[in-house]
């Protein structure tokens, strides 16, 4: 069952020097229970298509395209409406666990806001449920723990907050922005087991934004990779994995320095930098960086080819 | 998720503005150096308490003094106490504050001790006690509102310089066997010049308001030297009948204290812009 | 939490202690012999003798320091040499008109600069910003004591509302002394409601930038509801440290307005003690200001504490 199905989502910052496109015409869907994994380097625009559907983006920032949430064009939703469904339908988990808190709340009255917001609950009966919540996520001696502030916590009990936050009021769809990234290698798969048997329980769809291969193979049934803006290759996650047909996503896998390998060193093979949205060629995006890349690929959108089960947008795809 | 908005342009204006009321004030300060419609000290009581006219553009005082003359000679009063009091705030300042950051240790703390309390005491009773004790004047009032920049500048060039010594080219100076005090002159000091000229251009401002008051309190420039504080002091008994002449003065400090703020501001912007872009 | 206060407190005491002794030095290195200061051209032997006398200046300092302080301690001030009467008296009439008078001209900019700069940072680079940073602007160079000329030439010789200057007393009425400090405080509420809309514009607009900001917006908080309910209490932080040291300008500022408006209060107290040398008064009214301001600091720390539960223990 489609929960959530976006098509053409388009994302263009107004500066004073022009547009800059971040997010070039992004379409998949998501079904019920399912977890799709984002993944690129940053500045690829993955943050930026979640705060599109989250509709939090800046701004400066004009969005085109359709997201639908069982068929609702959020893009046509007015704020009030959206204001219901964040936190509700939707909910979402940052990066930064440390800062991602209001350093002046309890985090008992942070995630009983979320209830009391949408459930119309009473503040105790909101706080017996978050600590119901706490408990849910791991948080040892919940009921203790709901009176405590943020900075008395840990990175990673700061990161279960945010997610029992996140599931106050079972969202169909949960995003998560890199919610491991900040956290010690051990605590981060412990986060990863727990929000694997949260989709399985509760029955959400979740995004995953990653640039870690490794947090996505874990969890993904799909994935897709950005590349400035636009999705370079998609597919099951196995299919993608193995085929690897678009030389990016080659060239992701070509960076890993082997299983379980430290993060932030992954992409010192692919030469060159991410390019800046203004920088970017008129066809496809990683034209600058790409081993293949001929001069039809710099004038030309790439076309969308299927090998082995993952579709690709490229001239020369395959392994 | 900031991106550059309309503020990055919007904050030029200001920083043309500031710069152009400076140079215009600069300009009259030294144009009434060698003419200035009617010599300044001229009374004239046939002529007194003229309202604005064509033969006086801004009126005359008590004495008929030409407005205009006056607040042309005011202005470079009100430069000459800016720049002296902010130099030896800058001079005095900033030596101690680099030494305080270089050194370390107990003259840190003890340079830094006094600053807090220099600072935590209201600057303008304090001048206004240096002033009554050594007696008024203009001197003894730039001398005093000096006084009050040294902690503004010492603390400020002790942060700024930590932070530059913490740099990895600091490290690589030392490594080549250069010492401190080289190092401060070479490395230090040019990295953190913009941030004080920043500073010593909103304490320019600040130096003229001050001396305005102080003026005004009868503590600062003694007549016959022109200042605009001191002719505010003065309209304040004929303001009834003539209201110019408690107008026009207060609308030069205002401007002149405008201007410098605006450039400071201006400056800093052009320095540290905060609109960085960043993206995910 | 109350152990912290208690060392808060022993803190307090020190530093109070401490600025005795920076006023007392002070005076005791200024050049020149205090009575012969006081006494001016006046001054014959037989007049020096009597006052070195009356001010304990034959005793060593540690012992004049001591008995100064002592005396302190059970409210006696001394006598003014100029108007021969107890200090401690002259200081508690003049308070009744000093201290209304800065707590009005706080409270009046609070009650502008709040709004305004919460409004400019909820409007940021749109034109209510822009018009509020420009009002700031020129409240921040408009001279206070040219600014309460302007009032006077405004609401006394034009529309004759408000009297323009001197004090009735407050056995006149409440209503009479309230229009007598109505143009002083506003004339000392400007610059500083400029200056504490600016910070109070920033402070919101850094604590909007934050990622709680972000969070609460994505539990479905509207945009009016988070900066209620998340922003303005983390903005509060700078907004107070400046409000606190706003006060001991306040009280210099006060110097000044109140030689403006001939109000008889503690500004023109020290303004006319320092013109005619009466040290003691000088020396009471330097450090009654300075223990203001320290007290001011100390409440402001205890708010911090209160605002930031971060602050509150596990500090060494």
């Amino acid at each position: 069952m489609t929960v959530l199905d976006v098509e053409d989502l388009r994302v263009d910052i107004r500066t004073p020097t022009g547009r800059l496109p971040i997010v070039r015409g992004v379409s998949f869907t998501l079904a019920r229970g399912t977890t799709l994994g984002l993944v690129g380097e940053s500045g690829s625009g993955k943050s930026m298509t979640a705060l599109a559907i989250m509709r939090l983006l800046p701004q400066a920032a004009d969005v085109s395209g359709a997201i639908r949430l069982h068929g609702e064009d959020l893009l046509q939703a007015d704020e009030t409406r959206m204001c219901r469904i964040r936190g509700d339908r939707i909910a979402m988990v940052f990066q930064e666990p440390m800062t991602a808190l209001n350093p002046l709340h309890r985090i008992g009255d942070q995630i009983a806001e979320t209830l009391v917001l949408h459930r119309d609950m009473a503040r105790r009966a909101a706080l017996d449920e978050a600590a119901r919540l706490l408990d849910r996520v791991g948080i040892r001696e919940a009921q203790a723990r709901l009176s405590a502030y943020p900075h008395q916590l840990s990175g990673g009990q700061r990161q279960r907050v945010m997610i029992a936050m996140a599931l106050a009021c079972r969202p169909d769809v949960l995003i998560a922005d890199e919610p491991t990234s900040a956290l010690d290698v051990t605590v981060q798969a412990q986060v990863i087991d727990l929000l694997r048997s949260l989709v399985d329980e509760f029955g959400m769809a979740l995004i995953l934004i990653s640039h870690d291969l490794g947090v996505i193979g874990r969890l993904a049934d799909r994935v897709m990779v950005m590349y400035g803006g636009a999705i370079m290759e998609q597919g099951s996650t196995k299919a993608v994995f193995t085929t690897r047909a678009h030389p990016y996503t080659q060239g992701l896998f070509a960076a890993l320095p082997g299983r379980g390998a430290r993060k932030g060193r992954r992409l010192a093979a692919i030469p060159g930098t991410v390019p800046a949205p203004d920088a970017l060629p008129a066809g496809c995006p990683f034209y600058g960086r790409c081993p293949r890349g001929q001069d039809v690929c710099r004038d030309n959108p790439p076309p969308v080819v299927e090998i082995g089960g993952s579709r690709a947008a490229c001239f020369f795809p395959g392994p | 998720m900031k991106f550059p908005r309309a503020a990055a342009i919007m904050q030029r204006p200001a920083l043309a503005a500031g710069a152009t009321i400076t140079l215009l004030l600069a300009m009259v300060a030294l144009v009434s150096l060698v003419w200035t419609p009617y010599p300044y000290t001229d009374m004239n009581i046939a002529m007194r308490l003229q309202p604005p006219s064509a033969r006086h553009w801004l009126g005359t005082d008590q004495f008929g003094r030409d407005i205009l003359s006056m607040l042309m000679a005011g202005s470079r009063n009100s430069f000459a106490v800016g720049f002296v009091a902010v130099g030896i705030g800058l001079g005095i300042g900033v030596a101690l504050g680099t030494t305080a950051a270089v050194r370390g240790g107990i003259v840190d703390d003890v340079v830094m001790r006094l600053a807090d309390f220099t600072f935590a005491f209201p600057a303008v009773l304090s001048a206004i006690m240096i002033t009554a004790w050594l007696g008024p004047g203009a001197v003894n009032a730039i001398i005093a509102i000096g006084i009050f920049n040294i902690p503004v500048f010492a603390r400020l060039s002790r942060g700024s310089a930590l932070q530059v010594l913490s740099r990895d080219f600091i490290l690589a100076a030392r490594a080549a066997g250069k010492g401190m005090a080289r190092i401060t002159v070479e490395h230090v000091l040019p990295n953190i010049a913009g941030i004080l000229v920043v500073q010593a251009t909103i304490q320019f401002a600040l130096a003229i308001l001050a001396e305005a008051g102080l003026a005004y309190l009868g503590l600062g420039t003694q007549p016959p030297n022109p200042s605009w504080g001191r002719m505010l002091n003065e309209a304040q008994t004929f303001m009834h009948r003539s209201p110019w002449l408690a107008i026009f003065p207060g609308a030069a400090i205002a401007l002149a204290v405008l201007g410098f703020n605006l450039l400071g501001d201006g400056l800093r912007d052009l320095i540290d812009p905060k609109l960085r872009r960043a993206r995910s | 939490m109350l152990a912290l206060l208690v060392r808060r407190v022993i803190g307090l005491v020190l530093t109070l202690l401490a600025a005795a002794v920076v006023v007392f030095v002070v005076m005791e290195v200024l050049p020149g012999d205090p009575a012969a200061v006081m006494l001016g051209v006046q001054a014959t032997p037989e007049t020096l003798a009597a006052l070195r006398t009356e001010l304990g200046l034959d005793r060593p300092a540690p012992v004049r320091f001591a008995t100064w302080i002592i005396d302190l301690l059970q409210g006696d001030l001394g006598i003014s040499y100029t108007y021969r009467v107890p200090v401690a008296g002259l200081i508690a009439e003049r308070l009744t008109i000093t201290v209304p008078l800065a707590l009005l001209s706080i409270a009046l900019s609070t009650a502008i600069a709040l709004p305004l700069g919460i409004l400019a940072a909820a409007r940021h680079d749109r034109p209510a910003d822009a018009g509020i940073m420009v009002f700031s602007q020129i409240g921040v160079a408009v001279p206070n004591f040219w600014f309460a000329l302007l009032l006077v030439l405004l609401f006394s010789v034009t529309l004759g509302w408000l009297p323009s200057g001197g004090f009735p007393g407050w056995q006149a009425g409440i209503g009479a002394a309230f229009a007598a400090l109505a143009l002083p405080a506003i004339s000392l509420a400007l610059p500083q409601a400029a200056i504490l809309a600016r910070v109070t514009r920033s402070a919101v607009l850094d604590a909007l930038g934050e990622d709680y900001v972000r969070t609460a917006r994505a539990k479905g908080l509207t945009r009016a509801a988070t900066l209620r309910r998340h922003v303005l209490r983390n903005a509060l932080i700078p907004v107070v440290t400046i409000m606190g040291l706003q006060f001991s300008f306040l009280l210099a500022g006060a110097i000044i307005i109140e030689n403006v408006f001939y109000l008889p209060g503690l500004g023109r107290l020290v303004f006319q003690a320092i013109a005619q040398r009466d040290l003691i008064v000088v020396r009471d009214i330097v450090l009654l200001l300075a223990a203001m301001v320290i007290f001011i600091n100390f409440a402001v720390d205890v708010l911090y504490t209160l605002i930031d539960p971060r602050l509150r223990g596990q500090r060494t």
